[in-house]
């Protein structure tokens, strides 16, 4: 893994790269980022947004002549995944929108990614074109038939290089198993299989197989009355094909395990931090809903990402977790106004560095946050049209909370709760990440020297 | 939770205020009754199957899919061709032009991030 010493804030500076989108404040839903994710290798950057579009960039070899810089990522591929559709028994309308991508490991020549969106999962093969056949013996270069008369000699075809084309196309449709909304996926590390979590169920589907599908959770209660959470995340574990995790609006976390049964109901091991009954409020269901739930790499620890804080959790403790950062502790005595605005629904991810020693999440105010598991340091940037200079380092970023003031900070009255950071990723080996603001999407690298 | 506890949670504290408050009220039983005392009526039960079973239901609903395919269409905001200047027309006989027709719903478009 590529990092200073240690890899930890405290002497990683990071600068700006790229940014990608429209500059306009006049933003088009269409437009609105609603995923992003490094793949396994981190050359390909994929987005996908409100509009039902996916975006892939890919990263430039690096150059000789900036040794100081990585390579930039330009735009590869990009195609329309799916369409807005009309559910007629229920009169519905389902959004084209992009819940999830996700990529699998690479096999071969061409790459394969699954997007989704509330009700259909796809798989994309993606691949690359750079020579084609010229010198049909019945066809002119145009297409069109020769006059068969004026073929007179048999001319086989030569493949000759041209520009080079990347082609999306669909491989695998996989409709009609979910009843509420997809809100993740996961590929499995047998590559063979992947999961699909909708509000109330997940199920287990083969890649190769789009008819049939195993419903291996189902947390639906006979009576609707008595519903009182719903599933918000679901990962497998990155090395042990048997083990997933699913998170819930009620702050806990099931770990899972497919040898012990069929059907996973009953889970292995169950994640919740106990409450204090006295700090109990309106509002302490809602905070704990678990909005993303993230395996390190090395399987050994989960994150989680609930409305004010991000916990590591050791897999082998369940009673609680073994660290708590604070993402936005200030916004506690806001959340009436929160809850007004909806805000408070907000659904943040959370993502890990290479090594795990760092991890990072998304705030208002185009603001985001690491924090450094070893150096016990954390920081907050802020991705910006005004911090956009090529290579200019970015400066950290102070919220005040008391009644004083400082220079260059910001006050939680002056944050603009429209700008939030949703959707962030980090690169699997290298110090790049990528930071999703509604509309735009912003590449910052280490500063290298 | 009266009134006067939530006056004084936002105005600037005397350190030895602060440390009274924070044992009497934290700040989010103290947003929970601004809360209240807005919504009077607001359940009890916040996490509840209310708030689940509206989140469940997300998207927006049509009446039919005529209605949903007039949404899209927005035919209501569009003008209808007008009618031909010469109500004696035979129909059959008045070619249509471009702008005569109804303007079609755009292609979908490229994604702004690939520009």
């Amino acid at each position: 893994v590529a990092c200073g010493a240690g890899g930890g804030t405290s002497d990683v500076q990071w600068c700006f790269s790229q940014v990608k989108g429209a500059i306009d404040d006049d933003v088009a839903e269409a437009d609105i980022i609603s995923t992003v994710e490094f793949n396994h290798s981190g050359e390909l950057l994929a987005t996908g947004d409100k509009g039902g579009r996916v975006v892939i960039f890919q990263q430039e070899p690096e150059s000789k002549n900036q040794p100081q810089c990585r390579g930039e990522y330009n735009v590869y591929s990009t195609f329309q995944s799916h369409e807005p559709e009309f559910d007629y028994l229920k009169s519905l309308e389902i959004e084209e929108k992009i819940n999830k991508i996700r990529w699998l490991p690479q096999k071969n020549a061409a790459q394969f990614l699954l997007s989704t969106n509330d009700k259909t999962i796809k798989l994309w093969k993606i691949s690359e074109r750079d020579k084609r056949p010229e010198g049909y013996n019945l066809k002119e270069e145009d297409g069109r038939y020769r006059d068969l008369n004026t073929v007179t000699t048999l001319r086989v075809p030569v493949f000759r290089p041209m520009d080079l084309m990347v082609e999306a196309s669909p491989r695998r449709v996989f409709a009609n198993a979910h009843t509420y909304h997809v809100n993740s996926i996961s590929v499995n590390s047998d590559c063979e299989t992947y999961l699909s979590a909708d509000d109330l169920r997940i199920n287990l589907w083969n890649l190769e197989i789009t008819d049939r599908s195993f419903n291996i959770v189902d947390i639906k209660p006979t009576n609707m009355e008595e519903l009182t959470e719903v599933i918000t995340a679901v990962e497998f574990h990155p090395n042990q094909c048997n083990t997933f995790v699913y998170s819930s609006s009620k702050g806990t976390i099931r770990l899972c395990d497919m040898r012990a049964s069929a059907l996973c109901d009953k889970h292995a091991k169950q994640f919740e931090e106990p409450e204090d009954p006295n700090n109990r409020s309106f509002f302490s269901e809602i905070i704990s809903s678990i909005s993303d739930v993230k395996f390190s790499h090395s399987g050994r620890y989960m994150m989680t990402r609930d409305y004010l804080s991000v916990k590591i959790w050791d897999l082998n403790m369940e009673s609680r977790p073994v660290e708590t950062y604070q993402v936005h502790e200030y916004l506690r005595s806001k959340l009436c106004s929160l809850y007004e605005n909806d805000c408070i629904f907000d659904k943040f991810e959370c993502c890990w560095n290479g090594n795990d020693s760092v991890v990072m999440t998304g705030s208002y105010n185009n603001f985001f946050r690491m924090f450094d598991r070893g150096y016990r340091q954390d920081v907050t940037l802020e991705a910006s049209r005004e911090n956009s200079k090529p290579r200019s380092v970015l400066k950290p970023r102070k919220v005040s909370t008391g009644g004083k003031r400082k220079k260059d900070e910001i006050s939680v009255d002056s944050l603009d709760f429209n700008k939030k950071i949703l959707h962030t990723a980090w690169h699997p080996l290298d110090n790049i990440i990528a930071v999703a603001t509604t509309n735009n999407l912003y590449i910052f690298q280490e500063k290298l020297n | 939770m009266s009134g006067d506890n939530e006056e004084t949670q936002t105005t600037e504290n005397t350190p030895m205020d602060e440390k009274v408050q924070d044992k009497v009220i934290s700040p989010e039983k103290s947003e929970e009754a601004k809360l209240k005392a807005r919504y009077p009526n607001l359940g009890n039960k916040p996490g509840g199957s209310d708030l689940l079973r509206k989140r469940l239901q997300k998207g927006q609903k049509y009446f039919d899919s005529g209605d949903y395919n007039m949404a899209k269409a927005k035919i209501k905001n569009k003008q209808l061709p007008t009618a031909a200047p010469e109500k004696t027309e035979i129909t059959g006989d008045h070619i249509p032009t471009p702008q005569d027709l109804p303007q079609r719903k755009p292609s979908l478009v490229a994604s702004k991030l690939a520009g």
